[in-house]
């Protein structure tokens, strides 16, 4: 028990310094930029006197160990700053933006191991017959094909052509401002408000990036379940479960996928973080309103605050994931204490 | 008869045809015990791996005869081959550090086995795999049964594996290499454990391994394979006088304290061994 306490401290330390180098990292990214923060404030023209007190006003004339704890500070208390381009609080801004691509992230990671799992498992019972070859083919047309070149031949086919799915965005005009936010999330929120018509706008409006994002993602999430299971079901313990007169379906999920799921565990980890950390391309292509095109937005008109505080916020993510995913081993493993 | 083997041979294939790797082993087993010994590679434990058609798929199986208890296991089904395996025939591995799921508790690991073929609820399940981890001389078996592989030692988890192989009453028992990864104190302990329980039970053993004198001592018969073929079968206690040159080899390879030797001999081997 006492073991496990300290390697949980031992975690718990290592992610404090993780992020204390992240926000390091963050800050630096902020003062290196090749944008003046105080000629983006007041503009090319302004006097030289007013660019001096403003880069006062800012505190960018102090030493940048100061900065950094200032910055640290206001961190701390949640204060991001403001954006320059919205006129907003940045966390009022990412309260905004960060739902939506919640939702897009969340419901592709799902769809995306619901599926990816049992097809890498079947791959890897079926090794080299035809189902392993055209899921092959299947994940590699994934990982090959432009996320943006699927979503507009989805949008041209699905949407233009067919019309089964509505165009691009979150919601239809008609639910327009009539969806109090609760959770910033439109599927959870539209429930909440126990209106059943906005809820299937709103999932239709996600069906189109989550099932493009989802493939992408399934294809990665297939090829390595196929891979551990391939090596999990080489091991010794699967001709004992055999030899004892398991049934083919228990062996491979009851004794050889118990054996994989740890590994698994980090690989869906790294996957959502990868989602989180906002489609850019499937954000502009669907006009989603979400964490990848404010950042790319701010970051084109050299808007630095939220520059950022998103990437500190990514940063976290990675972070906090990998965290989940380290205490999920413990659960999993019983050799990992 | 348990065990009917005929002309047995197993072949793999390679990038130059299929390479036969067990060639044509015929052997009988009833209520006795039967040990075969051969070095690395004759083909003793896929002999045995057929008998439960527990080989890679790639692996190709011929035989004039291959039954176990009347069933033809060349044609059986999958279905009834779970019948067999498990149930009627136990089958112990080498290794306890790899042969047994490192994510499972040992107990949850012989009460599933228990349960798959008994029935009855889960906790009937886990007493009757306490009971069992009793009957293999587990002391503590409430604790051990909460702990996992990883946790007990070498001889302990082979105790675990037999109990397993036992959880169905099952009237054979192949035993292959169940004590080459044990410290030699262990080692005498658990095959007596074997014995003692096969003899119990009246089941059926076949015993492999590459110790002789180790199989001579427990088994009725031996069978000495080479390259795939058997070239030697005789009772075990008249080993001292087998004839072929290969058994011969064998028994003089062993360091005797009462014949002492200047220079242990080395074990010759002839290629026309293995084409008769």
């Amino acid at each position: 028990m006492t073991s496990r306490v300290k390697s949980l401290t031992k975690i718990l330390s290592s992610v404090v310094l993780t992020l204390l180098g992240l926000s390091i990292v963050t800050f630096l990214i902020g003062r290196v930029m090749p944008v003046d923060p105080v000629i983006a404030a007041v503009g090319d023209n302004a006097p030289e006197e007013v660019i001096v007190r403003v880069r006062a006003e800012m505190g960018l004339d102090q030493p940048l160990v100061v900065q950094y704890l200032h910055y640290l500070g206001q961190v701390l208390h949640g204060d991001f700053g403001m954006s320059v381009l919205t006129k907003n609080p940045v966390a009022v801004d990412i309260a905004r933006v960060f739902p939506a691509t919640l939702e897009l992230a969340t419901g592709a990671l799902l769809l995306a191991a619901l599926i990816g799992i049992p097809l890498g498992v079947w791959a890897a019972v079926r090794q080299g017959r035809l189902v392993d070859q055209i899921i092959r083919i299947v994940c590699l047309a994934g990982h090959s094909v432009p996320v943006f070149v699927l979503s507009l031949l989805s949008l041209l086919i699905v949407y233009a052509k067919l019309g089964l799915a509505p165009g691009p965005g979150r919601q239809d005009i008609l639910y327009d401002g009539m969806i109090t936010p609760v959770t910033g999330l439109l599927s959870i929120d539209t429930l909440l408000a126990g209106d059943l018509g906005a809820f299937c706008d709103a999932l239709a409006h996600m069906a189109q990036p989550v099932i493009i994002l989802a493939y992408f993602s399934m294809a990665y999430i297939t090829r390595m379940t196929r891979a551990f299971m391939i090596d999990a079901l080489k091991g010794e313990y699967v001709i004992t479960a055999r030899a004892a007169g398991l049934t083919g379906t228990r062996v491979v999920w009851g004794h050889a996928f118990p054996n994989v799921a740890v590994q698994l565990v980090t690989v869906l980890a790294l996957t959502y973080a990868g989602l989180l950390e906002g489609a850019v391309v499937s954000e502009t292509v669907f006009s989603w309103p979400g964490l990848g095109r404010y950042l790319t937005n701010a970051l084109m008109n050299g808007d630095m605050n939220p520059v950022v505080s998103a990437t500190l916020l990514i940063g976290t993510i990675y972070v906090g994931l990998n965290l989940l995913a380290d205490l999920l081993y413990r659960l999993l493993d019983p050799r990992v204490t | 008869m348990l065990a009917e083997i005929d002309n047995l041979r197993i072949s793999f294939p390679t990038p130059s045809g299929f390479y036969e790797a067990v060639r044509g082993v015929s052997l009988k087993l009833g209520q006795e015990k039967l040990g075969i010994v051969g070095e690395s590679g004759s083909g003793k434990s896929l002999t045995a791996r057929a008998l439960m058609r527990l080989l890679p798929s790639q692996a190709r199986i011929e035989a004039d005869t291959l039954r176990f208890d009347g069933i033809d296991i060349l044609s059986a089904s999958e279905q009834q081959m779970r019948a067999v395996r498990g149930k009627r025939a136990g089958f112990i591995l080498q290794d306890p550090k790899y042969s047994l799921n490192p994510v499972k508790s040992i107990g949850a690991l012989v009460a599933e086995v228990w349960r798959l073929h008994k029935g009855g609820s889960r906790r009937e399940a886990m007493e009757a795999a306490i009971n069992l981890l009793e009957q293999v001389k587990i002391r503590d078996p409430h604790r051990v049964a909460k702990s996992y592989p990883h946790e007990i030692s070498g001889g302990m988890g082979q105790r675990v594996m037999i109990a397993m192989m036992l959880a169905p009453d099952p009237e054979m028992l192949i035993a292959d290499e169940p004590t080459s990864a044990l410290d030699a104190t262990v080692q005498a302990e658990i095959l007596r454990l074997i014995e003692e329980l096969v003899s119990e039970r009246g089941m059926g053993l076949l015993l492999i391994s590459h110790d002789l004198p180790l199989v001579s001592h427990f088994c009725d018969r031996v069978m000495v394979m080479y390259a795939g073929r058997v070239v030697e079968e005789l009772a075990a206690s008249e080993l001292s006088s087998a004839h072929h040159p290969y058994t011969r080899g064998l028994l003089d390879c062993i360091p005797s304290l009462s014949r002492p030797q200047e220079r242990l001999s080395v074990l010759n081997r002839d290629p026309a061994w293995a084409n008769p």
